[in-house]
């Protein structure tokens, strides 16, 4: 139970900074924001290479990680690259 | 690879993430913010793909090619109008990974996976323990279940929420009995969940969450109209954020949890800010209506006979003479690509020497923030862009107004009438200027189906017709003055 725990515990911090992080971002940018979130949540990526990676006896599971390793970089990709030219937008002044 | 090397090196990719959303707290420091994240992004996934030992990499080569493309197409061509689509389908595909990882891992614990269709569905002997010791394997499967539910639904929500943006989809549907509808439906998938817990092999039940939660996504975000969709976005945003956190439980792995609750966090605080923009309750936005309350208003009684137009070079002679113009641009401007256009009029209004200010209402467009990035791509530098807090105390010293293609955030009943639907939510006190200019097609009400007696009122004069045309033509007048 112990790394049950830990995990909990890294939950909780998370939201706790993520309530004050937000709170600062002004109206103007939370559009990037959100692309910006969005990107980060491409952190799934991580979970999909493990499936994807899969040694082969499971084909379900590559074809799953397939997909899963798709969505997750479209998300990384995508999402980095167009926060990116808005926030240059915003930038130019 | 030593575990304790890539859990260290995870924190460090955590840390750049929080340095990532610290640097969007100031416009200045924001593009440096975003490619720290992208760098804490790249060592998670290189340290990742380092630490793999049997790998095949033919499903992860061929998963990450497809991927880039299409997110680097998307990312390039988009045009800006059309962001709360974007973010839209990102959403989607967020939960989309977090779904297809928690069944990835589903099945690779079971050990077995069906070798046809037909067996998609069959019972496979297993318990708990193949998901871990004594209660880590229930919290594994509980963790499997919620990431498949919410992974589901906030897949197909989102795509129903980019169809409406797009227009593919006009009308809203729903479930018969609405609300309640959908509680039972979200209560058959969680006693679906609770099934897989109890029964991990059953693989029949774990169907049934997948359909279920798909299903749940679709009539949860069909029956909601396009003017509420800032808040919908922001939770499916909130909701695929959360699946990340919850993949990340399954896995054990540290830094899902950290991205996945900042992201969770961060859809959840902009959702409430719509709200409070809307004055209406989560609750309301996503299962009620706008109240029918009151008597209802004939827009004829508040229009007949009261209601001045004036053409496009009547107006430049209003700017040239002013001192103060505030623009409040809504989703009008968007559709009519007019952010451009709009620039160039106040160009020419401060080459003559007049302050120009722009007015934003949190809800105006389709999502949070909308307004904002259109008028930085037309190069409006951000300092003019004014929060309504902050703007509407100055709209008494202001000579003209501009409202290009918004209307219900400048609805005076708001304020003025007890009983109005919209009555409560904070407005732009557009009125309170000495001329307000309305650009728009017709008297066709908003959103909420109201008529505005904004456009009634003795010093507000219509201008019909497209919004970039008008102004274009006000730009042309004015500069021949």
């Amino acid at each position: 139970m112990d790394i049950l725990i830990l995990l909990l515990a890294l939950f909780v911090l998370s939201l706790f900074l993520g309530v004050e992080l937000i709170t600062k971002v002004p109206p103007t940018l939370h559009t990037p924001l959100m692309s910006g979130t969005n990107a980060v949540s491409g952190i799934t990526l991580v979970g999909a290479l493990l499936a994807a990676g899969n040694d082969g006896s499971l084909m379900m599971v590559n074809i799953l990680g397939f997909i899963a390793v798709t969505l997750a970089t479209i998300n990384v990709v995508g999402g980095y690259l167009v926060t990116n030219r808005m926030l240059a937008m915003f930038k130019r002044k | 690879m030593n575990e304790n090397i890539v859990n260290f090196i995870y924190l460090i990719a955590g840390v750049l993430f929080i340095l990532g959303i610290k640097g969007l707290t100031k416009p200045k420091t924001a593009v440096r913010g975003n490619m720290l994240s992208a760098l804490g992004m790249l060592i998670a996934v290189v340290v990742t793909l380092l630490n793999m030992n049997t790998v095949d990499y033919t499903f992860i080569v061929a998963g990450v090619v497809v991927g880039s493309v299409v997110g680097s197409v998307m990312a390039l061509r988009i045009q800006m109008t059309s962001m709360p689509q974007m973010v839209a389908l990102l959403n989607g595909f967020g939960g989309g990974a977090s779904l297809t990882i928690a069944l990835a891992e589903y099945y690779t614990k079971l050990g077995t996976t069906p070798a046809s269709f037909a067996e998609l569905l069959n019972p496979v002997v297993a318990d708990s323990s193949a998901f871990g010791a004594g209660p880590e394997g229930t919290v594994a499967l509980v963790a499997i279940g919620l990431t498949v539910l919410i992974g589901a639904l906030t897949l197909t929500g989102s795509l129903v929420a980019f169809a409406k943006l797009q227009e593919l989809m006009k009308k809203s549907y729903g479930l018969p009995g609405g609300p309640i509808g959908n509680a039972l439906f979200l209560i058959a998938a969680l006693v679906a969940v609770a099934l897989v817990v109890v029964e991990p092999g059953n693989v029949a039940a774990m169907g049934t969450v997948v359909a279920l939660a798909l299903l749940l996504g679709l009539f949860l975000v069909m029956p909601i109209g396009g003017a509420d969709m800032p808040v919908v976005i922001a939770l499916l945003n909130s909701y695929s954020g959360i699946a990340a956190a919850l993949a990340g439980f399954i896995l054990g792995n540290t830094v899902l949890i950290i991205a996945g609750s900042l992201v969770g966090t961060s859809g959840l605080i902009l959702t409430r800010i719509m709200c409070v923009a809307m004055n209406r309750s989560l609750a309301n936005v996503l299962f009620g209506k706008m109240a029918a309350g009151g008597e209802t208003i004939d827009a004829d009684e508040v229009y007949a006979g009261k209601v001045t137009s004036a053409q496009p070079d009547e107006v430049a002679m209003l700017l040239e003479t002013a001192q103060r113009v505030v623009i409040v641009p809504g989703y009008g401007m968007a559709m009519a690509q007019a952010q451009h256009a709009v620039r160039e009029l106040a160009d020419a209004m401060e080459a003559k020497g007049v302050e120009v200010e722009y007015g934003i209402h949190p809800v105006a467009g389709r999502m949070p923030g909308h307004m904002n990035v259109l008028l930085a791509e037309a190069e409006v530098p951000y300092d003019k862009l004014v929060e309504m807090d902050r703007i509407n105390p100055t709209f008494e010293d202001t000579d003209v107004v501009i409202v290009i293609g918004a209307n219900d955030v400048t609805n005076p009943m708001a304020r003025d009438v007890e009983g109005s639907p919209i009555y409560g939510m904070p407005i732009l006190n557009v009125d309170k200027a000495k001329t307000v200019v309305v650009i728009k097609r017709s008297l066709s009400p908003g959103f909420a189906g109201l008529p505005n007696p904004l456009f009634a009122m003795d010093h507000t004069l219509m201008v019909y017709g497209d919004g970039k045309k008008a102004v274009v033509e006000m730009t042309t007048a004015l500069n021949q003055a």
